[in-house]
């Protein structure tokens, strides 16, 4: 067939255009995700965030064949903390502090770049983090350092709505995720440094447009306001920086709130402050409470629970039970039921100093270290916000834990100052001799000057049903990977190191690494496109995606 | 062995941490090697009469010139701080000060304590007559590098005046094993093949170690091809028996090694 001018040349193209319903991520596909494992449609892959995939191509018996197959180069220095989406073929990824590309999936090449630029006034304490995008239809969605939301065009990488949610000259930021429920995004706020008044709310799709707003500190009146003293709560903090998960047949969105402020002075705001270090469960449609559990009341340690609430139906003494799980910034392991917010069970994975035990309700029992001793977990915790696993095959928890690490806090009377950093004193790390090394937020340096015995990183299998690790992998240095399980018990994961694992979800046996060369601060991902099975991971400032040799 | 390993080092680690703490008191004490705190807390009030109003409460006043840190235009010996002092300096700029040798022993004590009333005031020497007990007396060159001279076994000190402090210098040099980098602990290692490597650690990770061997070559090993892999916490510097005077000219020698600039 000859084509004889332009304007056939057109026609025929739009005949051969493929109808991009497959383009258009419906709320119900969100919903079933986990039913179409080729695409990794929202920050923890599903509802549930057990970053658990049923990709099975990769198994434990050709691992060893995986292949670099492209990489992306980040321009812009930083910790790079993003999660990919992918959709039909395409990756959505930001990089800092918030750009959003959209990247073939097969190949690593660029299709458009979104760059939003920050207000001056954006601040934030602990780096330009973006953790990535969701997506509802053809629009995607990315909170920014400057406390906006922004919807952008799918195809073109054109901004079609972008709001501000808090004022950034305060301290208000958004470095996660949005999770996308029905019609609307649900973001939550940052800053819990800069005593903010942290909250989450919901956003039309569509327009926008506000539909609720839930603050993470009640207001006078309200119930849990009475945990506040005076004029505290006005500058309490507890944040919200990671995303949540939600259970549609109970209809039910759960956060993970974080620190109140001052963070390290717990004496200067006295009462448990509600609902910082908690776990809030809210109704998708109107943002209303419907429980919490507190982990670390009154808590002086910095002991966010910005952990994925991660979701599964076990059986749980003889029953079958809808619970959560969560490995504790606090150093506690706890199972939850998530209908309820009952505790189940609250047992230690690494060394804890500040608190002797859990009461049958699963509240510390706290047991303050004197002044100058080290304080077990330390300041960045036992674990953090580094995405966990949960494969239904194994029944098994992953997550990454740092052992052997301890700080010694510094509390000090602070005075809030809008826009301010509201600390309450400072803290150091335990290091075996004065002035050594010791472990910061990031890695930014290829030697590991602080060794092990700061602390070190270790990836545990816990045995949800007994709080006990199955088994656990030592690495040298710490890690602030999150994990990647598959249905062919592969497990996944990275470090500071560099060195990106892929372990027997099983045992634990190491199966194939790769040295990236620089750390990795965020979860692996996979996915497929035309029958192949891709993982990518990020290490440094490049992302790298592996699939088997063909 | 990998965790048999790490048990040890903990173990260590812990019995260190107490030495760490302990150290400190005691160099509180030391007599010879430090200024009273006495002479800190008069020379704060003398500074605070007649140096605050040029170099400011926090020593920070003259461009180029930090004294609570002590940092100086060039490498100062305490007798150099009493001469600037007392004769003045830049032209001018920086008058003569007539002061009693209380006043002047205590401002020496209030800046090289770093402006800490409670701090250590180490006392710092002078760098000709250290470089000579560095080299000779001291056997400090028998093992550390200086401007591409002597051995790699241990750190390089060519850049260690830029980066440590007296009080800092004072205690690796009185006691080692409290100023030792967890990094730079020795290491002995015996290969499957039966070879059997020492050195200092430069770097690690879960599956190798980067380490300078007693050869002075550079060696990566990775830790599946090792039988034995020891980590020890004792340097293999020993505490200094040199006199009080003699390691206050050390410090000020080494406060004088900058770096190649």
């Amino acid at each position: 067939m000859k084509i004889r001018n332009a304007a056939s040349l057109l026609v025929l193209g739009l005949m051969l255009m493929p109808v991009r319903t497959e383009a258009q991520v419906t709320y119900d596909r969100i919903l079933a995700s986990a039913d179409e494992p080729e695409n990794w449609l929202t920050y923890n892959g599903t509802y549930s965030s057990q970053r658990y995939s049923q990709l099975d191509q990769i198994d434990r018996g050709n691992v060893d064949e995986l292949e670099m197959r492209w990489m992306l180069q980040n321009q812009v220095f930083g910790a790079w903390q993003s999660n990919p989406i992918v959709v039909d073929g395409i990756m959505y990824i930001t990089q800092r502090p918030n750009d959003v590309m959209a990247v073939d999936a097969v190949t690593g090449r660029v299709f458009w770049v979104y760059e939003h630029e920050n207000d001056e006034a954006a601040r934030v304490c602990c780096g330009a983090n973006n953790r990535g995008v969701a997506i509802l239809g053809d629009k995607l969605f990315m909170g920014t350092l400057d406390a906006h939301v922004v919807a952008i065009d799918a195809t073109n990488g054109q901004p079609l709505w972008d709001i501000e949610i808090g004022d950034p000259s305060l301290g208000y930021s958004v470095t996660m995720a949005p999770l996308v429920v029905k019609d609307k995004v649900l973001v939550g706020v940052g800053g819990g440094e800069y005593g903010i008044r942290g909250f989450v709310a919901a956003y039309d799709a569509d327009t926008g447009e506000e539909v609720w707003k839930t603050y993470t500190i009640p207001a006078p009146g309200e119930p849990g306001h009475e945990t506040w003293d005076d004029d505290d709560w006005e500058h309490g903090g507890a944040p919200i920086w990671i995303t949540g998960s939600y259970d549609a047949e109970l209809d039910l969105t759960y956060w993970g709130v974080g620190n109140p402020g001052p963070d390290w002075n717990a004496a200067q705001r006295p009462g448990d402050n509600l609902y910082s270090d908690a776990v809030i469960a809210l109704d998708p449609d109107t943002g209303e409470l419907r429980w919490y559990f507190q982990f670390t009341p009154n808590d002086g340690y910095d002991y966010d629970s910005v952990q994925v609430p991660v979701l599964a139906d076990i059986e749980w003494e003889g029953e079958d039970r809808q619970v959560m799980m969560w490995a504790n910034r606090n150093g506690y392991f706890y199972v939850l039921d998530r209908a309820t917010g009952e505790f189940l069970l609250g047992e230690p994975f690494v060394k804890v100093n500040w608190s002797s035990g859990l009461d049958e309700n699963g509240r510390p029992i706290p047991t303050p270290q004197p002044e100058g001793e080290p304080t077990y977990p330390g300041n960045q915790g036992g674990t953090n916000w580094y995405p966990p696993s949960y494969s239904p095959r194994t029944g098994l928890f992953y997550f990454a834990a740092w052992e052997d690490y301890a700080t010694v806090y510094g509390p000090q009377e602070s005075v809030y100052l809008p826009g301010r950093m509201f600390l309450g004193g400072g803290f150091s790390v335990l290091t075996p001799t004065p002035g050594a090394p010791t472990i910061s937020i990031g890695r930014s340096d290829p030697i590991n000057d602080w060794t092990d015995v700061v602390g070190h990183g270790t990836v545990i299998a816990m045995d949800p049903l007994t709080g006990e690790a199955a088994w656990k992998f030592d690495q040298f240095d710490v890690s602030d990977s999150g994990m990647l399980t598959t249905e062919s018990d592969l497990l996944f994961t990275g470090g500071r190191e560099g060195h990106f694992h892929a372990l027997d979800a099983r045992n634990g046996e190491l199966l194939w690494k790769a040295s990236l060369g620089a750390q990795i601060v965020m979860a692996p991902i996979t996915y497929m496109v035309d029958g192949t099975q891709y993982v990518a991971v990020i290490s440094g400032h490049t992302m790298v995606t592996f699939a088997l040799r063909d | 062995m990998r965790t048999s390993m790490r048990f040890c080092l903990l173990g260590l680690c812990a019995s260190v941490l107490a030495l760490g703490s302990g150290e400190q008191a005691s160099a509180q004490s030391l007599g010879d090697h430090t200024y009273t705190s006495d002479a800190i807390e008069a020379g704060s009030r003398v500074y605070v009469a007649d140096c605050a109003l040029c170099h400011e409460r926090g020593g920070a006043g003259v461009d180029g010139v930090n004294l609570r840190l002590g940092r100086f235009s060039r490498p100062l010996s305490d007798e150099d701080l009493r001469d600037v002092v007392t004769t003045g300096f830049a032209g001018g700029r920086m008058p003569a000060f007539t002061l009693s040798e209380a006043e002047l022993n205590g401002i020496v004590a209030y800046i090289r304590a770093g402006f800490d009333p409670s701090g250590v005031a180490v006392k710092v020497g002078d760098a000709a007559r250290g470089r000579a007990v560095f080299q000779g007396k001291g056997d400090c060159a028998s093992c550390h590098r200086v401007f591409g001279q002597g051995p790699h076994g241990a750190p390089d000190l060519s850049e260690i005046g830029a980066i440590r402090t007296p009080a800092t210098l004072q205690r690796t040099l009185l006691d080692p094993a409290s100023s030792l980098r967890p990094i730079d602990r020795p290491v002995r290692i015996v290969t499957r093949d039966g070879e059997t490597i020492t050195g200092r650690r430069l770097n690690e990770d879960t599956y190798s170690v980067q380490l300078i061997d007693s050869n002075q070559r550079l060696r990566s090993l990775l830790k599946a091809d090792l039988r034995e892999f020891e980590v020890s916490t004792t340097p293999t510097m020993q505490p200094t028996t040199l006199t009080a005077e003699e390691v206050a000219d050390v410090i000020g020698y080494l406060l004088s090694l900058q770096g190649v600039r």
